[in-house]
């Protein structure tokens, strides 16, 4: 048998369930890990190791006592945006860098109710607003492939952590491309799935329109068994949708004869690194061996998405951000001397540069008098693009294409210029602000660095999403490529 | 010149939901601070609103009531700034698309006439917290238990022309909300409560004058005397060439005057915009059917009805129908004297008590009519004795204040006190003649042509009978024997 940090989630649920292993001897060996490459990778931000074991041990105790879940003892790790009861929930913040969650967000808590163990919380950009994770406040996350360059983001932490085989797989959120783009530059499995799929609930709202928590794993197969367990209706979140969560695990396998893929014409436009595209033909020709028909489609208002994205985020985050105003939780200044001055150098110290641009330019496009020609155009494009995609799916089944332009970039290389880090995002934004669920897959190394291709399907079309690249995995190993060094 | 006062009214009416708007928190009054905010409440990081479909219902059944159009879609939006007692930094509330456009109430005019009033729209939002100045040396604190409690924001048209008819108005609209059940009404607890925009214009005058904003009137008295002072106000300084400004302003009860609070400029960018963390509030016609078919009589309703059924006066209507418990005690006395046999108590003395003598009681007690010490069967037995002459109109007030004080009936106090009145002939004309053998110079004076004097035999024969005769045969025996 393996080590454990070499096995996938459902290899982990297997030797649990077989009792070849313990929950307590799996935790263990990646609580040993995490604490190892902490140094090396910043990838957590709180090590529960503690609660960890306990929750190991309780979950041993259920595993002998044959009542558990598939899930029961196989440790995972928290992107530090949800909230958990008595641990440290930062979301990469000096405005939180204290405050102590009283309760679980709804993903945790169903996770828990599965019987996962939690291994610590992942650093991420600050209130996930970054696409290299250098905005975090805990500083940068490092690249597992090459410490010199940035794991992506927002849930960079989560991405390097599944990477270097920390951990066998971590929750993560996706408002532009934070779960996909640090999957792809990391050579992970990254699933964003449908807009009301996971409840947001006790998920620290950055745009609340775009959030949708998911998944970072090595696997579409092991994504599949942890999106059975976190998605569904929770009547907590008004945006949840009430569908009924199907077995996304009972229908991996089919096989994928005659599925239509769309080939996204506007994302191998200029700008894409040859090497991907190259990457990303060769996976179109081994579905295409499959049975798969691969057509062209185009979805002309595709290239508004960036500049639609950057009125619509910034302008719910200007108004989700308000709340950390120093007064019931977070940080305070010291000695305010009258409540203006505590609102000013409260935000003015807890929060960090890009989430006050981005307050700053949500604020101005809510303003009075900018409205109608940004906020209201916006979300007018907005629809046109969620237009183009809906006429898209009326011809094939799932679209593909890049997740990121080019491969992981070097720290410090692109945070002098917001614009240039927001482009990075360019792929993956439509699928945010169509609601649509997609899947970042690796694809190939170029210069020993992963590159990856999404897969974006309909709305709810998250099994669909799933077998077309479990059937992906099945014939080819990139996912399983670890990181010299991580093995 | 002559001026012309213009004033919309916005209120705010508190819903009378068990739970907050957007979390399960309970809203009742007077709990210790923050006893009744929870994690949303608090704007807890990850925290999301879900509607309380309970408060939806009332604003359509207000809707339904005020014959405006309930909206199929009506939407959520943010307004933002920052206060500490806003604990979001913003207040989810309704602006493009509210729940209730149109509709119309009519009020009562000094004069009889009645006014339409329209209603501009009525939406839902959720209200702020409270901060507290007192008690905490040099800090202010923050209590959320009022944070996120329904209201409802009702705006008029700016059609009222003077503090009366904003009154009659906030006063119909008071009736109306308590009717249906979805608003305690309650003022002193700021339940209901109102902003009034007021301006003046020359009399004839097409374009409006600026206004000013009163902010939180919480008693029909302090919006009669706001809006009378800020009219006087603007029209002395339109007519020392000076002019208004548009601004809000602040009542303080204390020095009776309108204060300003903060100019126009000052006013926050709210930068409104669609609350993405709930959906569009979606309404059927089913729905709105079965909300219509829930709705209780109405005041004009049931004061029509009234008037058809017990031939009341217009004004006699209005007041007994200004709560549905009032009218609720009137019909119930009526309803009880039906029920007796060989006595006709009039409807319009059952009214001219329950509005007067009753009324004074329960005022001066500070008593609502649903708490009255008399009951509206003990009160149907008073009537009876004055319909069947056993007392006079005027001793049914002694013997109802006797029955409130001692909670005993009529007939009981009746007997003991012996204050069965006399509608013997012979004993009023015994005490008749007593009366103007005693007062011989008054009664030379009457016959000869000082007719005023009549008054002051009634008043010397009523105290002889120690006020039991009965008043219209003394009347009557006393006119004949006056005149010899």
């Amino acid at each position: 048998m393996s080590a454990p940090h070499d096995m996938s989630v459902a290899e982990l649920s297997a030797a649990l369930q077989a009792r070849q292993l313990s929950s307590v001897e799996v935790t263990r060996a990646f609580l040993e890990r995490v604490t190892r490459h902490q140094a090396d990778l910043n990838a957590f931000i709180s090590i529960t190791a503690e609660a960890a074991l306990v929750e190991a041990a309780q979950a041993d105790a259920r595993l002998r006592a044959k009542d558990a879940g598939p899930l029961t003892g196989v440790p995972i790790a928290h992107k530090d945006i949800f909230c958990t009861r008595g641990e440290k929930t930062t979301c990469g913040s000096r405005m939180l860098a204290n405050f102590v969650s009283p309760y679980d967000a709804t993903v945790v808590e169903r996770l828990r109710a599965a019987g996962v163990v939690m291994l610590g919380k992942t650093n991420m950009d600050e209130f996930a607003m970054g696409s290299s994770n250098e905005t975090s406040f805990f500083g940068p996350v490092k690249n597992p492939w090459d410490v010199a360059r940035v794991p992506g983001g927002s849930s960079g932490g989560s991405a390097a952590a599944v990477a270097a085989r920390l951990t066998p797989a971590a929750t993560a959120t996706d408002t532009g491309g934070s779960i996909r783009q640090p999957a792809a530059l990391c050579g992970v499995t990254g699933l964003k799935p449908t807009y009301g799929r996971v409840s947001r609930f006790g998920m620290v709202a950055f745009a609340s329109s775009l959030d949708q928590g998911g998944l970072i794993t090595r696997s579409a197969e092991d994504a599949a068994l942890l999106l059975g367990a976190m998605a569904g209706f929770d009547e907590r979140d008004s945006t949840s949708v009430e569908l009924p969560v199907p077995d996304y695990n009972g229908v991996l396998g089919q096989p994928i004869k005659g599925l239509k893929i769309g080939v996204l014409k506007e994302f191998f436009d200029k700008g894409l690194d040859p090497e991907i595209e190259q990457h990303i033909r060769a996976a179109l020709d081994l579905l295409r061996s499959q049975g798969a028909v691969i057509k062209d489609v185009s979805l002309p208002n595709l290239p508004l998405s960036v500049p639609t994205y950057y009125v619509v985020a910034p302008a719910e985050c200007s108004s989700n951000l308000a709340r950390f105003d120093g007064v019931r939780y977070g940080h305070r200044c010291d000695n305010p001397r009258d409540l203006l001055d505590l609102y000013q150098r409260s935000r003015g110290e807890g929060f960090g540069a890009e989430v006050k641009r981005r307050i700053m330019t949500g604020t101005y496009v809510l303003s009075a008098g900018y409205y109608d020609a940004f906020y209201l155009k916006a979300q007018r494009v907005r629809q046109l693009i969620s237009n183009d995609f809906e006429r898209a799916f009326h011809e094939v089944d799932v679209v593909i294409g890049p997740t990121t332009p080019t491969t992981a970039f070097e720290l410090g290389a692109k945070t002098s210029d917001p614009v240039t880090m927001y482009l990075n995002d360019i792929y993956t934004i439509g699928a945010n602000l169509a609601g649509l669920p997609a899947i970042s897959l690796p694809c190939g190394l170029s210069h020993g660095l992963p590159t990856a291709m999404q897969i974006i399907g309909p709305h709810f079309g998250e099994e669909r999403l799933l077998n077309v690249a479990h059937r992906y995995q099945l014939e080819s190993d990139w996912h399983r490529r670890v990181p010299p060094g991580f093995a | 010149m002559e001026w012309e006062t213009v004033i919309g009214l916005e209120i705010h009416a508190q819903l009378a939901t068990q739970s907050k708007i957007f979390s399960g928190s309970a809203t009742a009054y007077g709990a210790p601070a923050n006893a009744q905010a929870n994690l949303v409440d608090l704007a807890y990081p990850g925290v999301l609103p879900v509607l309380n479909a309970e408060a939806v219902r009332m604003a359509v059944k207000f809707g339904l009531a005020i014959n405006a159009r309930v909206m199929r879609r009506s939407i959520f939006a943010r307004k933002n700034y920052f206060y500490p007692d806003l604990p979001k930094g913003y207040q989810i509330s309704q602006y493009e698309l509210p729940i209730v456009c149109g509709g119309a109430v009519d009020i009562v005019l000094d004069d009889g006439t009645v006014k339409r009033i329209d209603v501009t729209r009525a939406h839902l939002e959720e209200d702020a917290g409270k901060s507290l100045h007192e008690g905490i040396a040099g800090l202010t604190g923050v209590d959320l238990n009022r944070a996120g409690t329904p209201l409802i924001e009702i705006v008029s048209e700016p059609e009222m022309r003077s503090a009366r008819e904003a009154i009659a108005y906030m006063k119909k609209i008071h009736t109306l909300v308590r009717y249906l059940e979805i608003c305690d009404g309650n003022m002193q607890e700021g339940s209901f409560r109102c902003d009034a925009n007021v301006s003046v214009r020359a009399r004839g005058a097409e374009k409006l004058g600026t206004r000013a904003e009163i902010k939180n009137l919480n008693s029909f008295r302090f919006v009669e005397k706001a809006i009378n002072y800020e009219v006087a106000r603007q029209i002395e300084l339109l007519e020392g060439g000076g002019q208004v400004v548009q601004e809000t302003r602040l009542y303080d009860a204390d020095r009776a005057e309108t204060r300003s609070m903060r100019s126009k400029e000052e006013a926050n960018d709210y930068r409104y915009f669609p609350d993405p963390d709930l959906l569009p509030v979606e309404i059927d016609q089913l729905y709105i059917d079965t909300v219509c078919a829930s709705l209780p009589e109405l005041p004009d309703q049931k004061a029509q009805r009234l008037r058809q059924d017990f031939a009341l006066s217009a004004y006699d209507a209005g007041v007994l129908t200004s709560s549905a418990e009032l009218a609720d005690y009137f019909e119930t006395v009526l309803e009880k004297a039906a029920s007796i046999p060989d006595i006709v108590i009039s409807p319009k003395l059952a009214a001219n008590t329950i509005m007067g003598e009753l009324a004074g009681l329960l005022n001066r007690d500070g008593i609502e009519i649903s708490g009255s010490r008399v009951a509206p069967a003990a009160l149907t037995k008073l009537l009876a004795r004055v319909a069947d002459g056993t007392i006079s109109g005027k001793m049914a007030k002694d013997v109802l204040e006797a029955m409130w004080e001692e909670g005993t009936d009529a007939d009981a106090i009746i007997e003991a006190r012996g204050w069965r009145q006399i509608t013997d002939d012979s004993a009023i004309a015994a005490a008749i003649d007593a009366v103007m053998a005693a007062n011989p110079s008054q009664l030379a004076q009457y016959r000869s042509g000082k007719d005023k004097l009549f008054g002051f035999f009634v008043g010397q024969a009523m105290k002889a009978t120690q006020g039991k005769a009965n008043p219209a045969r003394l009347n009557e025996l006393l006119k004949k024997k006056l005149s010899g």
